[in-house]
């Protein structure tokens, strides 16, 4: 790709949500674990989404694929633009074709998302296949195309070819989760959501498999939303930075600023947690309290209750995204009329 | 050899009874198809020595009352059992993957039905069933075939079903859906081949019991009245027992040999997939 595709590429966002809503109908109630949420993910840009469990960034993830973990959730508002097109109300069917074709996936554990009984390079084809793959040479047979496929992309993610005749129990997880990259680049994606991709991997592993997906990603000019918990993470890849609590963005920005100048109470208490524990890469989350119970989530601002600067009105209206020289910020500390 | 075909080879090679059935079933595998070639004589052909007892000169195990050779008879009833064996078993199976897959990926009113109509299929006596089907329709090869398999599918559906349910929610499934697949491709071309090892236990039993139903169906005198079928020997044994054994001796061994080689075969496979039920 040329720097001016490139260029041209990264315009635009590939994959943009609008004030998405997801709910799930449950005993206790309508649960909103995404409420109001609006991304955008740019060609050839690695975009962090970061909070703590619950926090609704996996959920938002599911949203972008409509496929939920149970039959119960749905998209409820909101529009999920990819290029053009709102992805929600779309057929069953004109999803399936998006998913694992324009849209990749890497999973958080790799080696139980492949299947124990086919080997590797069956499992690549058979999504080739299954989204009648035709990026190869016009000219000669679908069978020899998959296959050079499946070997062009094991070499591409510096695995041996002849992985493809082996099982999943026959590598390691850091070589499965270089398979689970293969597989979400197998059909040219514009974007890749990678859900805690390096959780399950060992230290070590985790950065050679984000030097990876790095490098990939800016060959291919890929925009890539990064989930995890791990704020080390988000420091050492992403170009920007969506962070979520309690299925709202509480704050975004450009990482290097955002780091800079935490902006947000809620980023600055992660951040210090951060400091705090110094650099194991894979940290839990030192901020007082706990995510709250989204079937009564709290009044107003939903971090109040947990928050060292909490104000009477925090407590009565849900605080707007305020414009802040390092991105956006969702706390009345910013607004001029707050005394 | 690929991977896991080579691991189970590694198992079931050290089970002692599974490589006995495997070679019960390889040897009515070889007499059936060298029928032509191992028969001393027509099965057909009756002499005027009816009722010969075994080790006479031409009739090794002796001759019926027609004086048909019983060697040749039970040679070439090796065929038919075996072909029915197999041909049903493999209508069942295929009834029973299909059924039992769509059963337990789909769920809800679908599994239900299913359920409801297999358990209705495993309360009717089987036998009896087949006996009236066949008495219905007539008894000719392929009716046999039809109906054994029609009436053995629930077992295997039940079991394909259970696989499904499990197998449905783990994450590999997931990915495929994830990766855009359609749901027959994640059912037949993702799952079924996880499940595949207890089909074919359950596969082998159905041979076993195939055989044995053709065999009792003949019995009655509802085999393939055109095919010398162990089934159709014991039948015109019925009259001779006390003079003549060996007209009804030896095709009942060759009912309980096969019946035997792919039940143990049948454990043996079992075994060898279920680390479970390994020794040691």
């Amino acid at each position: 790709m040329s720097p001016a595709e490139l260029q041209s590429k990264t315009a635009h966002p590939v994959l943009a949500i609008e004030n998405l809503v997801t709910e799930i109908r449950s005993v206790r109630g309508l649960i909103r674990p995404v409420d109001g949420v609006s991304m955008s993910f740019p060609a050839g840009k690695i975009v962090g989404v970061v909070g703590e469990s619950g926090s609704g960034k996996s959920m938002t993830a599911f949203s972008i694929m409509q496929l939920f973990p149970t039959s119960a959730a749905r998209v409820a508002g909101g529009r999920v633009l990819l290029g053009e097109t709102d992805l929600i109300g779309r057929s069953p069917e004109q999803m399936r074709a998006i998913r694992g074709s324009r849209i990749g996936m890497i999973f958080q554990d790799p080696t139980s998302f492949l299947n124990p009984v086919l080997t590797i390079g069956r499992q690549i084809e058979q999504q080739l296949e299954a989204h009648r793959w035709t990026g190869g040479p016009p000219a000669g047979d679908r069978g020899q195309s998959y296959a050079n496929r499946v070997s062009e992309l094991l070499t591409s993610v510096g695995l041996p070819r002849d992985v493809s005749t082996r099982y999943p129990h026959q590598l390691s997880g850091g070589q499965c989760q270089r398979v689970g990259i293969a597989s979400a680049l197998a059909c040219d994606p514009d974007l890749i959501i990678a859900d805690e991709p390096t959780t399950a991997l060992d230290v070590t592993i985790q950065a050679q498999i984000l030097r990876l997906m790095m490098r990939l990603q800016r060959e291919r000019a890929v925009a890539l939303m990064l989930i995890t918990h791990d704020l080390g993470v988000v420091a050492e890849v992403c170009d920007y930075v969506y962070v979520m609590y309690a299925g709202r963005i509480v704050e975004e920005g450009d990482v290097r600023s955002l780091f800079a100048a935490p902006q947000h109470p809620y980023t600055r208490a992660l951040m210090s947690g951060v400091l705090s524990l110094t650099g194991t890469g894979n940290i839990g989350f030192a901020v007082p309290g706990s995510v709250p119970d989204l079937a009564a989530p709290p009044s107003g601002c939903r971090f109040h209750p947990r928050c060292p600067h909490a104000m009477p009105r925090c407590s009565q209206e849900a605080p707007p995204l305020f414009d802040r020289p390092s991105g956006r910020s969702a706390c009345w500390l910013h607004d001029e009329a707050t005394p | 050899m690929n991977g896991p075909v080579r691991d189970f080879w590694l198992q079931f090679r050290r089970n002692r009874l599974g490589m006995v059935g495997l070679a019960l079933v390889l040897l009515l595998a070889a007499v059936a198809l060298l029928a032509p070639v191992l028969a001393p004589v027509d099965p057909f052909r009756t002499s005027r020595q009816a009722l010969l007892p075994p080790m006479s000169p031409g009739f090794l195990l002796g001759s019926d009352h027609l004086g048909r050779d019983v060697l040749s008879g039970v040679i070439w009833g090796s065929r038919v059992s075996l072909l029915v064996g197999l041909a049903a078993a493999a209508t069942a199976t295929f009834i029973g993957i299909v059924v039992g897959a769509v059963s337990g990926f789909f769920g809800g009113w679908v599994d239900e039905l299913v359920m409801r109509v297999s358990e209705l299929f495993q309360i009717i006596p089987r036998f009896v069933l087949a006996l009236i089907v066949v008495s219905f329709f007539g008894s000719g090869l392929s009716n046999l075939i039809l109906v054994i398999g029609i009436l053995s599918w629930p077992q295997t559906a039940r079991i394909v079903r259970s696989q499904f349910l499990r197998h449905r929610a783990l994450p590999y499934v997931d990915s495929a859906r994830v990766l855009g697949m359609k749901p027959l491709r994640i059912m037949f071309a993702e799952i079924l081949p996880n499940v595949l090892a207890p089909v074919i236990v359950v596969a082998s039993l159905d041979i076993a019991q195939a055989i044995l139903m053709e065999a009792s169906l003949g019995f009655f005198g509802l085999g393939d009245p055109n095919l010398r079928s162990w089934g159709g020997m014991l039948n015109t044994a019925q009259g001779f027992v006390q003079r003549a054994w060996w007209m009804s001796v030896f095709p009942g061994i060759g009912i309980s040999l096969a019946v035997l080689g792919f039940n143990l075969l049948g454990d043996g496979i079992n075994e060898a997939t279920d680390p479970r039920l390994r020794e040691g």
